[in-house]
């Protein structure tokens, strides 16, 4: 008998089915993986499986015993754990606090915190998942605080466990050492239940993959049969091809950086002495491992500080003191790291945001002080039908919108005006297969027109299929740039774990797989390799 | 200079601070319970009212004094039970229903007095607590006549810190509230209805509060009347703040307020004639305020407060 089992599960909200007639079913100790694109559905079945949504119709079965629906509390004593995408813990409480919630009655009279430590301490060796009990979570990186998410289901004697989008936080690195973790986890008998949209991981870590389009299960396959283009094909229901660069000749010079050095009083530099040349019809990619220096480089070509030392030219003039409206103006388009901290503003509808750019320049504003708002509504819904943004109309809230519609959004605000340099900075995170071609699309398109593009990127695969030439960033130095066709996916994860370019032999034929453990190696090395969020 | 130090070592100065900080102490420890929950209180003003009315009205009509108090904690856990029905329940804005609160609770206080005693022209009386001198202790000079010859409802009062402190960080049931005013969602994902959770710390701070009114009309005077409770809620919301939602500092701050209360009264007697006296009054308020000013840079929040949690919706 299965473990657990999922019989006609349906759930809607409002007119939308979120699930439709789902069945599925998990044996201890194997690895299913949920795939399917944003709002597929996954993280709907989860929730009514933990507890936290009730399901309209149909059934759960836990060990063949059904499972009271919506209670949480029932869940758990069934032992289901869930590690959401948006890690459920409180900041300012310690991890063994987090840990304890919920594990003794609540009106006992005291908390029992010494066996609770010696339980933790030896679940953190049996599980090789290392946390220090009394820290508050707030100081955690966010891999340590996937790590206590863990154990807060484990300590709760979970055997089934969930989760939703782990790795969606998480360097390379530390999303190699949380498969690992849970390779031990199942030969020791636990289920997981693994959800993700990206390929790669699934191919990796799972037994069997459960594919979920639109709310219906739309194919089940043993990992082992599948590959990446029959499961890609299943979760979008087409078959979907990133598009790739074809080579053109470059125009003048877009922006140039020399020597530029960005640094606050008494602090180790963001940016230290770093040259760049950006030209009309080429994308220029920069790789390395997050918290390198990146962020300060964004920051720096967006307008939001201006260059210690060095020189910035942008289109032809020299920026000393930037701003964000400043360098819009002379032709940059941004594609922000972060859509929902700095791209939108969620509670605004989405014309609001279409043109938060344009605010003081006609057509947007009369006179400077005034907003037409004919005229952005008519802006607004061009921009929707062009770039394709699925939602119910200009005056709809923006934090309504899928990630692909909201990236689609930005896209709109950042490309229409045809800039003459785009700063793309991971434009394709939390995006799934459809959405990531479709940004991809845009961005070949813009250089097609002339655009000079920095595109920042942790991952190798898009740099290689997008950029004509790609420089590593490390500790705030950036290296020379490197022709994406002659540079080797194993040279550049060299060069990001620190190695100087100078060095690097030329070890042709290095696999990507061959380049990330190297890069792993290099980071263990080091030892120190903190995560900055 | 010589006379304050002199009214700083006498223990009429201490006695009277400790009246003085004895509702501030419960309506503070009230306010920090709600907030600590997630949970901004600004009821807390009316629900003193109502408190010192329900307690001395009890008295009044011929309970005792004992009962009174409890009488008047349950009245405050019923608006305590209003006030999350509309905050906890239906997710309203905490600022506005807490308003609402202080403005029904108020206006309810003075219309039931009128109504039951209508034709009272000078504020009647009751018997109110008595000092109790704790025997032996109250003997040791000046620190036995300060805080040992206290009414029963201050040493209730100052007794309540040190369980509070024990109940939040010590027990299960603490950390759940504290977790609910931090991130409700971690509370729900263990299997704890924060609903209830909120709900319970909401009618347990406000009937706080209302003991805390209750102080006033039962312990400190012996009438009520318009106006008694005079901002005491206003100044529990900042100590709060102050206090960093901690009980330990929450005593501080009242004790602090408290004592300049009380050295104003005296500094007024003292200096009357030179400065005017609306000086001295002002003098608490503004020495709050710069100190206020000074905690709440490094005040932490709990992450989750004024932020209403509602089950099984989509996020």
């Amino acid at each position: 008998m299965a473990l657990l089992a999922f019989h006609h599960i349906t759930k809607r909200f409002g007119s939308l089915i979120a699930n439709n007639d789902i069945t599925l079913s998990l044996e201890s100790g194997e690895v299913l993986a949920l795939l399917g694109e944003n709002g597929a559905g996954k993280t709907t079945l989860m929730n009514i499986l933990y507890g936290h949504y009730t399901a309209d119709e149909g059934h759960i079965e836990v060990d063949g015993t059904t499972l009271p629906p919506g209670s949480t509390d029932a869940a758990i004593k069934a032992g289901i754990g869930m590690v959401h995408q948006h890690f459920t813990l409180a900041e300012n409480l310690t991890v063994l606090e987090n840990i304890m919630l919920g594990t003794e009655s609540l009106w006992s009279f005291s908390q029992k915190q010494s066996p609770a430590r010696k339980k933790l301490a030896q679940m953190s060796k049996d599980y090789g998942l290392a946390v220090a009990p009394d820290t508050p979570v707030s100081r955690l990186s966010v891999g340590e605080r996937q790590r206590v998410e863990i154990l807060k289901a484990l300590y709760r004697d979970a055997r089934v466990l969930i989760l939703d989008e782990p790795t969606a936080v998480l360097t390379p690195q530390e999303a190699e050492s949380l498969f690992t973790t849970l390779e031990s986890l199942t030969k020791q008998g636990f289920a997981i239940i693994f959800i993700s949209h990206k390929l790669h991981e699934i191919l990796r870590i799972s037994d069997r993959v459960a594919v979920l389009r639109r709310g219906q299960i739309v194919g089940s396959v043993a990992t082992v049969d599948a590959d990446r283009s029959s499961l890609a094909e299943m979760m979008v229901g087409r078959k979907v091809e990133r598009p790739r660069l074809a080579p053109m000749p470059i125009g003048k010079a877009v922006v140039r950086l020399e020597g530029v050095t960005l640094q606050n009083r008494n602090e180790v530099p963001r940016l230290d002495q770093i040259s760049l040349s950006v030209h009309q019809h080429q994308i220029i990619g920069i790789a390395g491992v997050a918290g390198n220096g990146q962020s300060a480089l964004a920051d720096l070509l967006s307008g939001l500080s201006s260059p210690t030392s060095g020189t910035f030219e942008l289109l032809d003039q020299a920026v000393t003191r930037a701003s964000p409206a400043n360098i819009v103006h002379r032709g940059v388009g941004r594609i922000p790291e972060d859509r929902h901290h700095s791209g939108v503003v969620g509670d605004m509808t989405l014309w609001e945001n279409l043109i938060s750019e344009d605010l003081r320049v006609p057509p947007v504003s009369r006179g400077g002080f005034l907003i037409d708002q004919k005229a952005c509504m008519k802006r607004a819904e061009k921009l929707i039908e062009q770039f394709d943004i699925r939602c119910e109309g200009p005056e709809a809230e923006t934090k309504l919108l899928s990630g692909g519609n909201m990236q689609k959004l930005i896209l709109a605000r950042a490309l229409s005006p045809n800039p003459g340099f785009i700063l793309a900075n991971q434009p394709v995170r939390g995006l799934d297969e459809g959405a990531i071609a479709y940004v991809h699309g845009q961005l070949l398109a813009a250089r097609q027109r002339g655009a000079g593009i920095l595109l920042i990127s942790e991952d190798l695969d898009e740099l290689f299929s997008l950029c004509d030439r790609i420089a590593v960033i490390y500790h705030g130095k950036l290296t020379r740039s490197f022709d994406a066709k002659s540079v080797t996916a194993g040279q550049l994860g060299l060069m990001m774990a620190g190695q100087d370019p100078g060095d690097i032999e030329l070890p042709s034929g290095q696999t990507l797989e061959q380049a990330k453990a190297s890069i792993t190696d290099a980071l263990q090395n080091q030892g120190t390799q903190t995560h900055a969020d | 200079m010589l006379d304050i130090i002199d009214i700083l070592v006498s223990a009429g100065f201490w006695a009277a601070t400790l009246r003085i900080v004895s509702p501030l102490i419960l309506g503070t420890l009230g306010e920090l319970i709600c907030e600590r929950a997630g949970v901004l209180n600004l009821g807390i003003e009316g629900i003193m009212t109502m408190g010192a009315m329900c307690g001395w009205m009890w008295v009044y009509m011929g309970g005792d004094l004992w009962s009174g108090v409890l009488f008047a904690a349950f009245v405050g856990a019923l608006f305590g039970l209003l006030h999350s029905g509309f905050t906890v329940y239906l997710g309203l804005s905490q600022h506005v229903t807490g308003i609402g609160i202080t403005l029904f609770a108020s206006s309810l206080s003075y219309y039931v007095f009128r109504m039951l005693l209508p034709d009272a022209t000078t504020p009647p009386k009751i018997i109110p607590f008595q000092p109790y001198k704790i025997p032996f202790l109250s003997d040791i000079p000046i620190v036995g006549e300060a805080l040992f010859s206290q009414t029963p409802l201050t040493y209730l009062a100052l007794s309540l810190v040190p369980a509070v402190w024990y109940v939040l960080y010590k027990t299960p049931v603490g950390l759940a509230v504290r977790m609910a005013g931090e991130n409700p969602m971690a509370v729900e994902a263990q299997g704890i209805n924060v609903l209830s959770i909120r709900t319970g710390a909401v009618m347990v701070g406000s009937a706080f509060m209302a003991v805390g009114g209750a102080f006033i009309t039962m312990s400190a005077f012996d009438a009520f009347y318009f106006g008694m409770i005079n901002g005491r809620g206003w100044i529990c919301v900042a100590l709060v703040i102050f206090a960093s939602w901690r009980p330990g500092k929450a005593l501080i701050g009242a004790l602090l307020f408290a004592g300049l209360d009380a050295l104003q009264v005296r500094a007024q007697q003292m200096a009357g004639a030179i400065i005017p006296y609306q000086f001295f009054l002002m003098l608490p308020y503004i020495l709050s305020i710069v100190a206020m000013v000074i905690m709440a840079r490094r005040a932490s929040y709990p992450q989750a407060l004024l932020t209403p949690f509602r089950r099984g919706e989509r996020t």
